[in-house]
């Protein structure tokens, strides 16, 4: 599920450390078919799609990496990635799978770098190697996450066309299954989208504090901070949220309840088939919009 | 002296009402309110006015803080925890404050514990002039009375099963709550429980030497919160069978066993799975090695971190042979269909036992 997030730091590292590695493919009917007949019925999708990723990956590598997180930027993050690595082990037990450790338990600052170091001794990686490849995988990612950001800021500047921001967590925007077709859709519908997860972490979850006092996700703040930081500069807002997200049914409404000037409206992704429902509900908002800014309602 | 004008309230759960009464009383002197107790009228008004699918303990405490604020409670109260428990009182108060209502609000989750300025920043919210001397004094007493209410808790759901006649223990009881009430300082309490112990162990019963043994685990507010699990443990008893429960506030909040716990499940969990999930685990296992004939988990509907509990409770039922239910409550779940499962959950354990012996 961090995939999603942190791709350019893991593929980074692993290649200079010389470990090979396997992704699992984008998500497909089969692999979502398999994550939901391992899961627990109730658990949310994102989780599902991970159970289904690991079964595709168990048999074609050595060990299975499922990082756990517990804290980022001295936040909270939800019980899920605390959870997922045990998870995991517990799914496939009788599968007899291997898996990479990697846990940043901790809220110090320096828990992430610890936690990579940990895990490189596992693998029996020599010292010198694996902080130069630790730096090279920070500055990988950060550069890829910059150069995101400012492809995102000329497009809010430059467009004509309605712009629509995208909320919705990196695990679900990343997702063939549940980010990617909408993105698809609103271009579809002749609409700007804007990433609200492209927005620069650091300055977002900084905004985020002017919206909300007490959240205690890191994620759900630098989205909450994008809307913050977007909301001038687009013309509604879509919340993708996936079935049943634990922290987005309590955030989604903050947020709602916070930031009435501006349209918002809120799809849900399950593992149910069919993508007509979530159309027509985006169709209908976008014309909606559209006549908005035409008649300038736009106070 | 009472403070007149403000009347504080922590929404319901279990019997813990007295023991916030006490604090908030002889300790913040302030009003206490006790809330009315939790009926389906608390869990619609609830329901309505939270968001769709967030977990139901948020749905009772809107619900509880609604009928609070209809009685005039104006202080209320939120704890914190490791779930998005942590982010219950933030929105709790601006629904509420939405919906036009007036109050103070204080929020556990924003004070930072470990600065005692901010502490008593916030505490100020409750009662701005405050004697920290009267709140230090009080707590212990409110220790106590928790304590006190969880052993006689726990000694009425090994045995409420068995006794002779229907509604002894009840009875019993209820009229000790109606007495905790109104206690003034410790050595009230100290009496007054001692009295109370006395009765119910005199309660007469009629225990076979041989019971069956089910533990319940679930989560924080479920396991706890009689109405939210549809008086479970009650049923239970009904079957004749006798429950085991570790998970109360004196396991949890004054001697923390968190820690233990977690060890015992280290088997099965690595890592801390976030809120009780762990506990539930080392609770499960712990019930699977005392003989327990069965395990009950109830949760909320979507509760994130217990549902990660659940493929490890699958592998210690299968390792330790012992069945385990799991209910998933929501505002809908129908009790007809709480009970039949029950009932072939019980025949299960009961046709089971009998093979074994």
């Amino acid at each position: 599920m961090l995939w999603y997030k942190n791709e350019k730091f893991w593929t980074t590292f692993f290649t200079e450390i010389g470990v090979e590695y396997v992704v699992s493919p984008e998500t497909d009917r089969a692999i979502l078919t398999r994550g939901e007949m391992l899961s627990i019925d109730e658990t949310c999708l994102p989780v599902k799609l991970l159970l289904g990723h690991v079964d595709w990956l168990i048999g074609k590598c050595d060990y299975v990496f499922v990082p756990r997180m517990a804290f980022r930027h001295k936040l909270q993050m939800c019980t899920r990635f605390m959870a997922q690595t045990d998870l995991v082990a517990n799914t496939f037990r009788e599968r007899d799978v291997r898996l990479l450790f990697y846990s940043v338990g901790e809220d110090k600052p320096d828990a992430e770098q610890e936690a990579v170091y940990k895990m490189a001794k596992y693998l029996k990686v020599k010292k010198s190697v694996y902080k130069s490849a630790y730096q090279t995988a920070k500055q990988a990612q950060m550069f890829f996450e910059r150069f995101r950001t400012e492809r995102q800021h000329e497009k809010i500047e430059t467009s004509e066309k309605l712009k629509i921001l995208l909320v919705a967590h990196a695990y679900c925007i990343g997702d063939a299954y549940i980010g990617k077709p909408v993105i698809g859709m609103i271009k579809a519908l002749g609409c700007e989208p804007i990433i609200a997860e492209y927005g620069d972490e650091r300055d977002c979850i900084r905004a985020s504090y002017t919206v909300s006092e007490n959240m205690p996700w890191a994620y759900n703040r630098h989205l909450v901070g994008a809307v913050a930081l977007y909301k001038e500069h687009v013309d509604g807002i879509v919340m993708l949220t996936a079935f049943p997200c634990g922290t987005d049914s309590m955030v989604n409404e903050y947020v709602i309840r916070t930031f009435k000037d501006t349209p918002i409206i809120t799809l849900t992704v399950d593992a149910q088939d069919g993508s007509a429902g979530i159309e027509t509900r985006l169709e209908s908002f976008v014309d909606i919009i559209a006549l908005r800014k035409e008649r300038g309602y736009d106070a | 002296m009472t403070h007149k004008e403000i009347v504080a309230c922590f929404p319901h759960m279990a019997n813990y009402a007295y023991a916030f009464k006490y604090i908030c009383e002889q300790g913040f002197e302030v009003k206490y309110l006790i809330p009315p107790p939790i009926t389906r009228r608390t869990l619609e008004l609830g329901s309505r006015t939270s968001p769709d699918y967030v977990c139901s303990p948020f749905k009772y405490c809107m619900g509880c803080y609604l009928e609070a604020l209809e009685l005039g409670a104006n202080c209320l109260m939120q704890i914190y925890g490791g779930c998005r428990l942590n982010y219950y009182g933030e929105l709790n108060a601006r629904i509420l404050r939405d919906m036009g209502y007036e109050f103070e609000f204080f929020d556990m989750a924003a004070v930072n514990w470990r600065s005692p300025k901010d502490i008593y920043e916030h505490f100020k919210i409750i009662n701005p002039d405050l004697s920290m001397v009267k709140i230090a004094k009080a707590v212990p007493v409110t220790f106590k009375i928790i304590e006190v209410l969880d052993e006689f808790e726990d000694f009425i759901r090994h045995n409420i099963g068995f006794e002779v006649h229907d509604g002894d223990f009840d009875a019993t009881y209820h009229e000790f709550l109606s007495k905790l009430e109104n206690i003034a300082d410790g050595k009230e309490l100290k009496a007054l429980s001692q009295e109370y112990r006395k009765k119910l162990h005199a309660v007469p019963l009629n225990k076979p030497a041989k019971t069956i043994k089910v533990g319940m685990v679930g989560d924080y507010y479920t396991v706890q919160e009689p109405f939210s699990n549809y008086f479970m443990e009650k049923e239970l008893a009904k079957f004749g069978m006798e429950v085991y429960r570790q998970m109360n506030f004196t396991n949890s909040i004054i001697h923390n066993q968190g820690r233990k716990k977690e060890k015992i499940a280290k088997r099965y969990a690595k890592y801390a799975l976030g809120a009780t999930a762990n506990s539930t685990i080392g609770e499960a296992i712990t019930f699977a090695k005392e003989g327990c004939a069965g395990i009950i988990q109830v949760k909320s509907f979507g509760c994130m971190p217990e549902i990660d509990a659940m493929p490890i409770l699958q592998n210690v039922s299968r390792d330790y042979g012992v069945p385990i239910l799991h209910f998933s409550f929501d505002s809908q779940t129908s009790e007809t269909g709480v009970r039949t499962r029950l009932e072939a959950f019980y025949d299960m354990v009961e046709a089971r036992n009998g093979r074994k012996a």
